[in-house]
């Protein structure tokens, strides 16, 4: 079975963002930039499932700038076999991002796709469940436990009060929340094997998508402060400011 | 045109967060209508027709929706979407799983997690963990949306008079069957609803410590209990207590955060609770930049005595 993991290139996780002076974006210029963390936990997983013997195949796959090879050469430390960049300097939004995704899936043909749920950066929560669309597969979302039964997953999902657990036909796609593993690191013999890993290029025409944005930024902007307030002197203190001050208790 | 939103329901009644997507609906102006796809659902449909607001429900019942599956549910919106220039679901797990689905079904972009309506094509946004607030506009003549419920205030539950309307319930996917759930019974509120919220982070040490220590103040109080990701990671508590950039946002009237340290990503979840109360022996720990009351504690001893004398 092959396995289709696609990852984001974003400002690490650490690093605080500011809102650019003109409000026209966040400034990630010299700012330190990572492999999402879901979807290092898709890498992971699907490094899992090959060293079960479910899967035999790992393809890596990134869409954005000429540096997402970083990112892809990242996720081949970790298990990866093979990667492709899907190159282009256009704004990626979500859907965007499915079509050419869909497209690299009618090439390659997995029979799953392990995506993040969510990255770090825009927050939308989007692309796993497009591309499920788009391929009109099953899809298993906020993933905390992954198996392989046949020509099926079950795939257990956080939902609100708890968890789910669904069966989903392969071809399906699979979007990671956070305790589905913990990604290894990738060790420096890894890290050199990784760089001779084949990693093809490919632009968004040669996949015959137009990836023209729909949304425009209008605005960047920093949230409201809220401002700390007053440090109280002991347990006695804090009740008689929520009772009679906050008036919330 | 009018404006669609997918009701998050149990069959039976309503999830709070559909009130919040409807409130939503109504600030962008046109008639508000409700698709309740579910099975045997025909009082969720008959709540949501009570709801201050909604002039329609749509009431898909058949088998395909008996358990809420995304495939099935963003199928039923798609059949009916040609009649709506917006379609609205909640930010919660169910609606992120349903509407993207729907927005790439109909070849539009989705904007998530609005906070605020500017007008009919343009919304505010959060990205990066809250740090940034953006204001998107969209060139579709759809707009697909998810609604961040602390934004919105719920809609009354009463006061509307919506008429019901059944509408033939697609037929199943095939591709995803359920399989089982283990929801946990909980007589605490539901944590995204709460009005006082007990959270708690790495300084309590462990989950026995968890409960030992926050029980019997979140007891007291009629509070729903939280925790950072940190607790989460650590194991202390299941992943939907989780509070923060990837977990639940909340805006409760009274936050109290118990040896949580304040990470961007746990301060993303919930600086916009009404009051916020740290307890943390760290008095350098960032919580305490957005608390408004600060007690720089041993958490073991506070708590209690906190729970004792309330």
């Amino acid at each position: 079975m092959k396995v289709l993991v696609p990852v984001k290139r974003v400002v690490d996780y650490n690093v605080k963002v500011r809102v650019k002076a003109d409000n026209s974006g966040v400034d990630i210029a010299n700012v330190k930039m990572s492999m999402n963390p879901f979807c290092e936990i898709a890498v992971e997983e699907a490094v899992r499932l090959k060293e079960k013997g479910a899967a035999t195949e790992i393809i890596a796959v990134s869409a954005g700038v000429a540096q997402c090879q970083e990112t892809l050469r990242n996720a081949m430390a970790i298990g990866a076999d093979r990667g492709i960049l899907i190159e282009t300097d256009v704004e990626l939004q979500p859907l965007a991002v499915a079509k050419l995704l869909k497209a690299v899936v009618d090439r390659e043909q997995p029979q799953l796709v392990i995506l993040g749920k969510q990255a770090i950066d825009d927050d939308a929560n989007q692309t796993g469940q497009m591309l499920a669309a788009l391929l009109g597969w099953g899809q298993a979302t906020f993933a905390s436990k992954v198996e392989i039964e046949g020509n099926t997953a079950k795939v257990t999902c956080e939902v609100d009060g708890g968890l789910e657990t669904i069966s989903v036909k392969l071809p399906a796609i699979i979007t990671t929340d956070l305790r589905l593993n913990e990604p290894r690191y990738a060790t420096l013999p890894n890290i050199m094997k990784a760089k001779k890993k084949q990693l093809d290029t490919l632009k968004p025409a040669d996949l015959g998508v137009d990836v023209t944005p729909r949304l425009t930024t209008l605005k960047v902007e920093e949230p409201p402060k809220r401002k700390g307030g007053v440090k109280v002197a002991d347990v006695a203190a804090l009740i008689d400011k929520l009772k009679n001050e906050a008036k919330v208790i | 045109m009018a404006n669609l939103v997918i009701a998050e329901h149990d069959h039976g009644s309503l999830k709070a967060a559909t009130l919040n997507v409807i409130s939503a609906a109504s600030v962008i102006g046109g008639e508000v209508h409700v698709l309740v796809a579910g099975h045997n659902a025909k009082a969720a449909a008959e709540a949501a027709s009570q709801v201050a607001g909604v002039a329609k429900v749509l009431l898909a019942d058949g088998d395909a929706h008996a358990h809420r599956l995304p495939e099935n549910t963003a199928a039923q919106v798609v059949a009916a979407a040609s009649a709506y220039s917006h379609i609205l679901a909640p930010a919660t797990p169910y609606g992120k799983a349903v509407a993207p689905r729907v927005a790439a079904l109909l070849d539009k972009a989705q904007i998530s997690d609005i906070i605020k309506v500017i007008d009919a094509d343009t919304f505010m946004r959060p990205i990066y963990a809250g740090n940034a607030y953006a204001t998107v506009k969209s060139s579709d003549s759809v707009k697909v949306l998810t609604v961040r419920g602390t934004a919105f205030a719920a809609a009354a539950k009463t006061g509307g008079s919506g008429v019901v309307e059944n509408v033939s319930p697609i037929a199943d996917s095939g591709v995803s069957t359920f399989v089982s759930a283990e929801l946990v019974k909980s007589e605490r509120p539901e944590l995204a609803a709460a009005k006082i919220i007990v959270s708690g982070g790495r300084g309590l040490g462990s989950g026995e410590k968890y409960r030992e220590v926050l029980t019997p103040l979140a007891d007291k109080l009629g509070a729903a209990m939280g925790a950072s990701r940190a607790a989460v990671d650590a194991g202390y508590v299941p992943n939907d207590y989780q509070v923060g950039q990837t977990g639940k946002i909340v805006a409760p009237d009274l936050y109290i955060a118990i040896g949580v340290s304040g990470a961007i990503q746990h301060l993303a979840g919930m600086k916009d609770s009404k009051v916020i109360v740290a307890i943390n022996k760290d008095p350098d720990a960032p919580i305490f930049s957005v608390a408004d009351y600060g007690l720089v504690a041993d958490l073991f001893e506070a708590v209690p005595e906190l729970a004792s004398k309330l």
